[in-house]
């Protein structure tokens, strides 16, 4: 524990912030044990289910294999930063819901998160994915409830007419 | 004559239940808490922190087979943020599990590598980490036995000290037996033209939850009761199988269910890290939380049952079935849990699905050096149904007759009671057949067949379960209490859980559409132990039935009361009333459900508008024969597998599955298609992908990389039909659903790949090493002429 901390500064969730963390802290560890945001789900810690996803700088990334220092200077947005009190629900959550896909929903905020990202990288490059590929892009992630269907088609649905929304433009 | 009476008597029941017209049963509705948990504010076990909490961590045995010499914690005890250390000597608990014949901590053996030594609670996971690390044990080692065979021999040493297989099934290594017959099977045998023998082996599997097991224990030493957030989808047994292990009074027990994270049978039984932690808080004072790591979850959480299923059985000239004869040997592993009972649920299969005039089953649970299992969605019942339909193409195929023709000559019929004593009153089995051979067009699909490198085959399998739940325990019951409030609001409290399924959505469901009261003005309280009422737990796909049908008991009730008070109010004669929008209405008469309930509150006798319920169905236990009708109702399924070989490869690639099912009647479409597709995910992965590979007792690929789930690419296009026979014995005429959609997929889908190599499997997964061994095996024995380019 002696290890030196570094000062990081970062916005997560449209919020400024500087910590000083340990070289070695997952970013996951940041997420869910520091900052108390504990709609990032560990389900293997090991870069295989996707259920820790979070966005860093628009790209959906596993919070269980990214170092915490790698977010100096970036922008960070989680599970709850999608929730605002004026919008509760961000549109992939309301396909989520309308397709019935969502079960025991531990691998739910990672879905979300992957979708969101995919639907504003589609905005910006003016496309529209394919089922099947939105179910490669989603390979990444692991459910064992659903059996993916419900989830792909409210990803299709959504898709279809994704909301450009940046991480940035919070609050 | 006497069926055609049946039949009578089936539609007038079936007019009765259509009679009503429904509003919201039927209609698609999104989950009740769907909206916690999309937006990452549902709480599930990982989550909680309680202050001064301290985070518990279990030492396993390094060696799968050995003695106990000695076990020495003081280095780790003196480690800066070590609170307390417990090892077998240190804790006075009884022995757990379904035979009692496991001990929490092993104090003078391991028997696998799961066994638990010792457990640390520390202020932080890393500082209980490095104590695990400074606890030294000696060991002296044995050399384990991995294979039943080996385990039943008579040299073989007692592998489970406790176990009591010599008294009760003549064999020291013998966990847990069930023999079964009915019919003459002898007879039957000189009544057949074909007879089919084959040995299936059926890999081990787990349950893979997103959420890995957890648990917190909150012990206060100020009242001497134990809080316990755990993941258990049977919270009563939980309770008292609890107290048993630690000796205490259940009722000081507290169980509270925090969001689970997947179930699937895996929380049937409570496991040593359970009252572990309990004993770890309890020594400590402290709240403990207890989380495993994706490693040890697939170290050390339960698995589907491994077995040898050696099955002879036999048709007569017109394909008529006419025997079942079945020998099972399981692996148990090292100790006993509610999974040695898979037999109990496999038999019904051997015995009832499709008519067979003779059976005899006998299934065996071994002890092994390996993991124990546990249950599993299917309970048995995935295997049990490999095996016969594997069996049911060889038979058609010697006879020469349709694969599909012998399964619907056999098929199931209405008022069918089966040699077993299993009443179909009703039955969509033939139903179920018709409709996925006829959407998928299986007859021709089944008659082409393809050379070259890609090759199709479709394959055909059927399933029976029980739909009304089980009784396995000496209640199958669930309790409701109801409560309405003065501004229009239902609480309902009820001792049926919610593990994803969607059961919740569904009570709320009912109770909408019978009190007229929107979904939003009602809250689902279920999950704890203080607080509900009695129920059995989730299994045996049982909730919607079992709680659906107590609730409508409970909604009964309190309709009497609102009535009589209603009809007062509105000055009418008291009658069967309207419940609609908010109001109850008479014929030109109308009146606020909530004023009804202030002028019951408020008026005078002040009353409560309240009611409990408890339902028992109907069904009753079986005697020691296994004779008897062991559930309310029962469900019915037919899958088609299309798939595409890659005959270069081995790779199998399921391209469509055509689903069939009895359930009765449909509560929530959009929950119950998210049933199927769940299950056929888990019943795919069992056909294809999914082995736990162990090398003498220990694990070789304890991660998702190794050990290969479905992903969204992997998915069939599935298509869905359900069959509506609305049986009167269920909410609405519906049946349980859960667990059918995955009996059949892994028997379809080996069904189809035979039917598209022209070569037979008798074992899972058919991963590209063993499709392609089997068709390079098939090309060698083939004479050379007749080998195609
Ligand atoms: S927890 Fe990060 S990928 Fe599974
Ligand atoms: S909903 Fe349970 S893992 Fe996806």
């Amino acid at each position: 524990m002696d290890k030196k901390q570094v000062p990081i500064s970062f916005t997560i969730n449209g919020k400024k912030m500087t910590r000083q963390v340990n070289p070695s802290l997952l970013l996951i560890h940041l997420i869910r044990d520091e900052l108390k945001l504990k709609g990032t789900k560990p389900g293997c810690m090991e870069g295989e289910c996707g259920a820790c996803t979070v966005i860093v700088d628009g790209r959906a990334v596993n919070s269980c294999l990214y170092l915490a220092v790698n977010i100096d200077g970036k922008q960070v947005n989680t599970i709850e930063g999608l929730s605002t009190v004026e919008r509760p629900l961000h549109p992939v959550q309301h396909k989520i819901l309308e397709h019935g896909a969502v079960q025991c929903g531990f691998c739910t905020p990672g879905f979300v998160l992957s979708i969101k990202a995919i639907g504003d990288e589609c905005v910006e490059q003016g496309i529209v994915p394919s089922r099947k590929e939105i179910a490669k892009e989603l390979e990444g992630h692991l459910c064992r409830c659903t059996g993916y269907v419900k989830i792909l088609d409210a990803a299709e649905d959504y898709l279809a007419h994704p909301i450009l929304q940046n991480s940035s433009d919070h609050g | 004559m006497r069926l055609r009476i049946i039949w009578l008597i089936q539609s007038f029941k079936t007019a009765l239940i259509m009679d009503k017209k429904l509003k919201l049963i039927g209609k698609s509705t999104p989950k009740l808490d769907g909206s916690e948990r999309v937006s990452g504010r549902a709480v599930y076990g990982h989550d909680i922190e309680l202050p001064n909490m301290l985070h518990g961590m279990i030492l396993r045995s390094r060696y799968p087979s050995a003695r106990i010499k000695s076990i020495d914690c003081s280095e780790a005890l003196e480690l800066d943020g070590v609170e307390c250390i417990i090892t077998a000597n240190d804790v006075d608990v009884n022995r757990i599990s379904y035979k009692r014949d496991h001990p929490v901590l092993k104090g003078e053996t391991v028997n696998c590598q799961r066994d638990e030594l010792a457990a640390v609670a520390a202020t932080s996971r890393e500082t209980a980490r490095k104590a695990l690390r400074l606890i030294k044990v000696d060991y002296e080692v044995m050399e384990g036995i991995f294979d039943p065979f080996e385990a039943l021999k008579e040299d073989a040493r007692q592998i489970n000290l406790y176990g009591k297989g010599a008294e009760s099934f003549g064999n020291k290594n013998i966990a847990e037996s069930f023999t079964y017959s009915h019919g003459n099977l002898e007879e039957q045998k000189k009544n057949s033209r074909v007879i089919v023998s084959r040995r299936y082996r059926l890999p081990r599997v787990t349950h893979c939850c997103l959420a890995t097991s957890n648990i917190t224990a909150d012990y206060s030493v100020l009242d001497g009761r134990l809080t316990l957030y755990a993941s258990t989808q049977v919270p009563f047994l939980y309770q008292r199988d609890m107290a048993h292990a630690l000796k205490m009074d259940p009722s000081r027990i507290r169980i509270i269910q925090p969001t689970i994270g997947g179930g699937f049978g895996s929380k049937l039984d409570m496991y040593p890290f359970e009252p572990i932690c309990a004993l770890l808080s309890m020594k400590t004072g402290k709240p403990v939380q207890l989380l495993y790591d994706r490693e040890e979850e697939f170290i050390a959480s339960p698995t589907r049952q491994t077995m040898v299923i050696d099955l002879t059985t036999g048709a007569d000239a017109e394909g008529k079935f006419t025997f079942r004869e079945v020998r099972i040997i399981m692996d148990n592993g090292a100790y006993t849990s509610w999974g040695a009972t898979t037999p109990f649920v496999m038999m019904q299969t051997y015995s009832s699905l499709y008519q067979v005039p003779a059976c005899h089953f006998r299934a065996d649970a071994i002890y092994t050096n390996n993991p124990f299992a546990g249950s599993f969605r299917g309970y048995g019942n995935p295997q049990a149904t490999f095996s016969v339909e594997r069996n049911i193409d060889l038979m058609a195929e010697e006879l020469g007759i349709g694969k599909d023709e012998i399964r619907l000559i056999n098929a199931n019929y209405p008022g069918e009671i089966t040699g077993q004593g299993l009443h179909f009153k009703t039955c969509g089995a033939k139903p179920a057949l018709m409709k996925v051979l006829e959407t998928s067009d299986y007859e021709r699909k089944n008659r082409e067949k393809q050379n070259g490198r890609y090759r199709r085959g479709v394959g055909l399998a059927s399933m029976l379960h029980v739909g009304g739940g089980a009784k396995i325990y000496r209640s199958d019951g669930c309790g409701t209490r109801l409560k309405l409030d003065h501004y229009g609001y239902l609480t309902i409290v009820t001792g049926s859980s919610e593990i994803g399924q969607g059961s919740e959505t569904v009570l709320a469901m009912i109770a909408s559409e019978e009190l007229g009261i929107p979904l939003q003005q009602i809250r689902v309280i279920n999950t704890d132990t203080d607080i509900k009422p009695w129920d059995v737990g989730v299994h045996a796909s049982r909730t919607s039935f079992v709680a659906g049908n107590s609730l409508l008991g409970a909604i009964r009730l309190l309709k009497d009361k609102l009535n009589l008070k209603a009809a007062r109010l509105m000055e009418c004669e008291t009658g069967d009333f309207l419940y609609e929008a908010g109001s109850i209405r008479a014929d030109q008469k109308e009146i606020k459900i909530d004023k009804v309930v202030r002028e019951m509150h408020f008026g005078s006798p002040n009353e409560l508008c309240v009611a409990e319920y408890f339902y028992e169905p109907p069904s009753s236990f079986q005697d020691k024969q296994y004779m008897g009708d062991v559930s309310g109702n029962y469900a019915f399924a037919s899958q088609v597998a299309e798939v595409e070989v890659d005959t270069y490869t081995g790779k199998v690639k399921v391209l469509n599955v055509y689903v069939s099912q009895d359930v009765g009647r449909v509560l929530n479409p959009v929950g119950l298609q998210g049933q199927i597709e769940g299950g056929l995910a888990i019943g795919i992965g069992y056909a294809l992908t999914e082995e736990m590979i162990y090398e003498k007792g220990v694990l070789q690929n304890p991660s998702f990389h190794e050990y290969k789930l479905l992903t969204p690419v992997d998915m069939p296009d599935i298509h869905f039909y359900p069959i509506e026979t609305l049986d009167e014995a269920g909410p609405y005429g519906s049946k349980g659903a859960g667990e059918a959609p995955l009996i059949p997929s892994a028997a379809a889908i080996a069904n189809a790949v035979s039917d598209a190599l022209g070569v037979e499997f008798q074992s899972l997964p058919l991963t590209p090493e063993n499709v392609l061994r089997a068709w390079s095996e098939k090309r060698q024995h083939e004479p050379a002429n007749s080998r195609k380019v």
